[in-house]
């Protein structure tokens, strides 16, 4: 175990006020203001619940933190390059008008994410700002409209600060496949942030905004989170709508969330979760108020989780498994089982089954749902003597080596003759791996796992091995092709960097169970010692 | 009597002789309504037609004799709901290109299908007036070709669960064809999704995508290979869209491509019980086009076939030329396209409740079939019953005609008269005029009461016709009340033999036919008011009195 890090609270530095809210939440004890001080290791604090009281109390304006947040942005971007398109005078300028309207008295200024800045990955579409899904097929493309989880971020009152690096439509688990740029991760710059959505992790990890929106087919929001260190949140299929979101798998595909804290994440969650009249497959439950749900520190009982079954599953400890994860996850069974929670060991006997049925089902998918980057309507075009030719150098030239190859298998999988032996055999694996997370849920609350096999890897380790990259992912697949929510929260580190790396503790549990989840990931992240998850990069001044 | 006559004929030598002369007197086949209107207008032509048509179409089996074709059918209706299939944008046909589009509908990143309840409901209705199964549980697919038409590069359809199954169409072959009654199978009834359309540069240097269509919802609707001719074929056609206009699913026109048939047609010698290659044929935009172009492609494989060319005969799509009345090969079929259709993924299955079956089962007006039973048992001719049902406007104005109490065949031979022959010259539907179903039944009580003759009758139609009124009205304000007093006709009778004393002597003499003439003076004096029963025994009296 690497030394406890020294924690530098640069991103939140001002006083806390005494409010309602803040007594729901006291997590932090005493962040004080700024200079920010070194401060023993300590609890991650909520950095909306912060900006939300700056604001009321007009301690702070809403361009006072968007300065602080895009001066930090500016700093580490050229390292970190977590965004395709960073909209600082937009944010600028919306910052200064709700200031205005705050002065103004006007009622509702002060939306729930009022002031506060989010960077969305660049496959979700955001009306008037570029959209390309990481991909040269997209690239100077401007949709119409804003996704619903974008949209209804903008009217919570959240700042759209840019749109994040990913791998080329979400295929990927480096970020190195953007046709674009590499993103770094802010623990080690020779190292990737994970993927696909690399940039957002990365992004929040560097406070270079406060949270932002991801997007899971196979891992991409978890293993990211794991490696960047931040939380992750992998929503229940359904629980947030896809609409505006590029589709890469559109039966596994969900918009996720990052955050600093589990409160962040929670509090994200509640406002873009909900059923959406653009998209059939979002799901009609109730939103709870997750944030409200989750309990301080300072009211929490000695074993806060008493009677919480929990079940470690034992196939993501054993063979392939970098021995610093198993032994951080392990740490991690104990605090909880010091929390009061009872952990058994549970086998998951089609865990393995679900990385080939994943590969098949997503590529399958992919190969259809990427038909429409034909050059015709919108993107790029290569001018043609013939249809045809227009369709081949167009997407010859638009779309990355990752895309091609995961079309080209979806394409294979879905021929007729070979239906059967991969795609359907593939969906029956599917219901193989939901029927055993079913009944593994049917005797414990919550399933834990590391979220990746190992803590982030160099740029380039895996770029020509696409299965080691694949197979990386065995970790979070399983979840997609059930549909359950998973939560990502920093669990400890491994050797590696300057400070170690971040290992992330993944919490699976029953569809919608979100709450619960973030219940007790926030337990978790509250009452864990010694540790502090913020990277080297922000100590540097 | 031209288009019904050459509409018989159907041997292929015959067709090619005269292709001229079909090019220039046939005309779409809307005018199922405007041909009956002719024939029912010239009785005696139609006698001689009859034979000329016995004696074609026993030359047409002749030559294909020792060959049976086979034909199956595949249609799109194009469903008239408000708003697409799968985003809330209108269609119009006819709009500015690309005005009635949106995100989703142009196929743009990360949008989503969201389905429109009206597909489903008319799915249903039309499932069920094709006596179909319909199911409980049903899904969407992709099928998945690139073409500019097609935005997302798939289309959303339906393939292995389709909403409706197993069904059949009845329905009664025009009395010029011999008539006779029919059952075709319906193989499936499944939603879907219509492409856009590609409008090419006259230079063929470029192509414009046009993509209003896009995203408007079709039920396309297969047929068992049940039909033998085609004629069979076409009736077939105009069954359904008479079955998609009475439902209101559509307007089921042709012409604007909401009614398209694409028919296969394979010939194979009588008593093999394998099919022979079937060719598909695209690209007729009438009934009668469908009708010749099958004939056409059947003689032409027959042809094949007694030549000992019949592998000449391959899997290919022709389309229908209209000009040299031909079919021309589009493109030979490589193999089995592979759209590598899988569940679409953005939309849930389609549940349906037998409740909402019900409820939707409870609603289907009745259809044309139940209607021509149900005027056949009137003791209509089938001329009449398969008039009347052909269009539900005008079975809706005949049905409340008799509810005001007129007598069945009267009502039925003024619509397909008068009425039809104004509809015709004014280019209106039945609907669309100011003649009201209980004026008609008045008009019609009135005649037969006394009130006015006949002849008025006509006159006073053409009045309600255009301008509307009461028969009551017409005939106060036009004083057309019939004279049927005894004694006014009598001195009208009286003065008029007392001016012609000519005619008289000649009368007298003999030359009888001069009552005509008296009789005529006497209307004329009358100004066609007099009863022409009572005007001609006074007459009569008077004339041969001495």
């Amino acid at each position: 175990m690497p030394p406890p890090l020294q924690a530098h609270r640069l991103f939140i530095s001002h006083r806390r006020l005494p409010t309602p809210a803040r007594r729901r939440f006291t997590a932090v004890s005493s962040v004080q203001s700024a200079p920010a001080t070194t401060s023993a290791p300590g609890p991650a604090t909520s950095s909306i619940l912060s900006i939300r009281e700056s604001l009321l109390s007009g301690e702070r304006t809403a361009a006072d933190i968007t300065s602080e947040y895009l001066s930090r942005l500016r700093r580490t971007e050229p390292s970190l390059r977590s965004f395709i398109h960073v909209a600082d005078a937009a944010a600028e300028r919306e910052a200064e008008e709700l200031d205005r309207r705050i002065a103004s008295g006007e009622k509702d200024a002060v939306g729930p994410l009022a002031g506060v800045l989010v960077g969305v990955k660049d496959n979700l579409c955001t009306a008037n700002m570029p959209s390309t899904g990481g991909s040269r097929i997209l690239d100077g493309y401007r949709p119409a409209y804003d996704a619903t989880a974008v949209r209804r971020l903008r009217e919570a009152g959240a700042i759209v600060v840019g749109k994040t690096n990913l791998d080329e439509f979400g295929m990927g688990s480096t970020t190195e496949g953007s046709a674009f740029q590499v993103t770094t991760n802010p623990w080690d710059d020779s190292r990737v942030p994970g993927g696909s959505s690399g940039g957002s992790a990365s992004a929040v990890s560097a406070r270079q905004c406060v949270v932002s929106l991801g997007s899971d087919t196979g891992g991409s929001v978890r293993q990211p989170a794991s490696f960047c260190g931040v939380v992750g949140l992998k929503p229940t299929y359904g629980r947030v709508s896809r609409f505006g979101l590029m589709a890469y798998a559109s039966s596994l595909d969900v918009v996720g969330c990052f955050g600093s804290s589990v409160f962040d994440t929670a509090t994200i969650l509640s406002v873009v979760a909900g059923h959406d009249k653009m998209d059939s497959t979002s799901s009609l439950q109730d939103v709870p108020d997750y944030a409200s749900e989750l309990v301080s520190l300072d009211l929490l009982e000695s074993k806060p989780l008493n009677g919480l079954r929990i079940g470690i599953i034992q196939e993501t400890l054993g063979e392939g498994v970098d021995t610093g994860v198993i032994s951080s996850i392990k740490d991690a069974a104990s605090h909880l089982e010091r929390l009061g929670s009872v952990v058994e060991e549970v086998s998951l006997p089609s865990f393995s089954l679900g990385l080939p049925a994943y590969y098949i089902l997503a590529s399958s998918e992919a190969s259809s749902n990427l038909s429409r980057y034909d050059g015709i309507r919108y993107g790029r075009q290569v001018s043609a003597d013939d249809l045809n030719e227009i369709y081949g150098e167009s997407r010859a030239n638009g779309l990355g080596h990752e895309v091609k190859m995961r079309i080209l298998m979806g394409t294979y999988a879905l021929s007729s003759g070979y239906y059967d032996a991969y795609y359907k055999r593939a969906q029956q694996v599917r219901t193989l791996v939901k029927e055993s997370f079913k009944g593994a849920l049917e005797r414990y609350d919550i399933l834990i796992s590391p979220a990746a096999s190992s803590a982030a890897y160099k740029i380039g380790e895996k770029i020509n091995d696409p299965l080691a990259m694949y197979s990386g992912d065995i970790m979070t697949v399983n979840v997609n092709l059930a549909g359950l929510p998973a939560l990502v929260v920093p669990c400890g580190f491994v050797e590696g960097g300057a400070a170690g790396l971040p290992v992330g503790l993944q919490m699976i549990g029953s569809p919608f169970s979100e709450g619960n989840l973030l219940r007790v990931g926030h337990i978790f992240e509250q009452t864990l010692q010694n540790f502090s998850f913020v990277p080297p990069l922000l100590a540097e001044r | 009597m031209a288009l019904t006559l050459l509409r018989g004929m159907r041997t292929p030598i015959s067709f090619r002789s005269s292709t001229g002369l079909f090019f220039t007197v046939l005309r779409p086949r809307l005018a199922r309504f405007t041909t009956r209107v002719e024939s029912a207008q010239a009785t005696e032509a139609k006698a001689a037609a009859k034979s000329i048509q016995l004696v074609t179409k026993e030359a047409a089996e002749q030559k294909t004799q020792g060959f049976e074709a086979i034909i199956g059918i595949e249609t799109h209706v194009q469903l008239s709901t408000v708003t697409k299939a799968f985003c809330s944008c209108p269609y119009n046909y006819g709009s500015q290109p690309n005005t009635t589009i949106c995100p989703t509908c142009m196929g743009h990143p990360g949008t989503l299908p969201v389905l429109n309840e009206k597909v489903v409901e008319c799915a249903v209705k039309l499932g069920l007036a094709l006596n179909c199964e319909i199911s409980m549980t049903s899904k969407f697919d992709r099928k998945q070709y690139f073409y500019p038409d097609l935005p997302k590069g798939y289309q959303i359809s339906q393939f292995d669960i389709p909403i409706a199954k197993k069904g059949y169409v009845d329905l009664d072959l025009p009395v010029e064809f011999g008539g006779g009654h029919r059952k075709f199978g319906i193989t499936r009834v499944h939603m879907e999704e219509d492409a856009g359309k590609l409008l090419h540069s006259e230079s063929g240097s470029y192509s414009q995508v046009d993509l209003n269509r896009a995203g408007v919802p079709l039920l396309e609707i297969v047929s068992e290979p049940d039909m033998r001719t085609g004629i069979e074929a076409a009736e077939y056609g105009a069954e359904l869209q008479r079955i998609v206009r009475y439902l209101g699913v559509s307007n089921g026109n042709m012409q604007e491509g909401s009614l398209r048939c694409d028919v296969n047609v394979s010939v194979r010698p009588v008593g093999q019980s394998e099919f022979g290659t079937k060719v598909e044929i695209k690209n007729m935009n009438s009934f009668s086009e469908i009708n010749r172009a099958i004939d056409y492609e059947i003689s032409r494989q027959i042809l094949l076939h007694k030549e000992g060319q019949a592998d000449q005969i391959v899997q290919e799509t022709r389309l229908w030329d209209e000009s040299s009345q031909k079919t021309f090969t589009m493109r030979k079929k490589e193999g089995l396209a592979d759209y590598r259709y899988f569940p679409e993924p953005d939309l849930p299955e389609v549940v349906l409740s037998t409740d909402y079956i019900d409820e939707i089962s409870k609603s289907l007006p009745e259809l044309p079939e139940a209607k021509r039973r149900r005027y056949e048992n009137m003791g209509l001719s089938m001329q009449d019953v398969l008039f009347l049902a052909n269009d539900d406007n005008v079975a809706h104005f005949f049905d409340s005609t008799l509810e005001h109490g007129a007598d069945a065949k009267l009502a039925c031979n003024w619509i397909m008269g008068d009425i039809a022959a104004y509809l015709k010259n004014e280019k209106l539907s039945i609907d669309e005029t100011k003649l009201t179903p209980l004026e008609l039944s008045e008009l019609i009580a009135s005649i037969k009461n006394g009130t006015i003759s006949g002849k008025i009758g006509k006159e006073i139609l053409v009045e309600l016709i255009s301008k509307g009124g009461t028969v009551k009205g017409v005939i106060e304000e036009k004083d057309l009340v019939q004279i049927a007093d005894p004694a006014a006709i009598e001195a009208m009778v009286d003065k008029v033999i007392a001016d012609n004393p000519k005619q008289l002597e000649q009368y007298r003499a003999g030359k009888t036919k001069l009552q005509g003439f008296f009789a005529g003076q006497v209307m004329k004096a009358s100004k066609g008011k007099a009863n022409p029963v009572l005007l001609n025994k006074i007459l009569g009296e008077k004339l041969n009195a001495n």
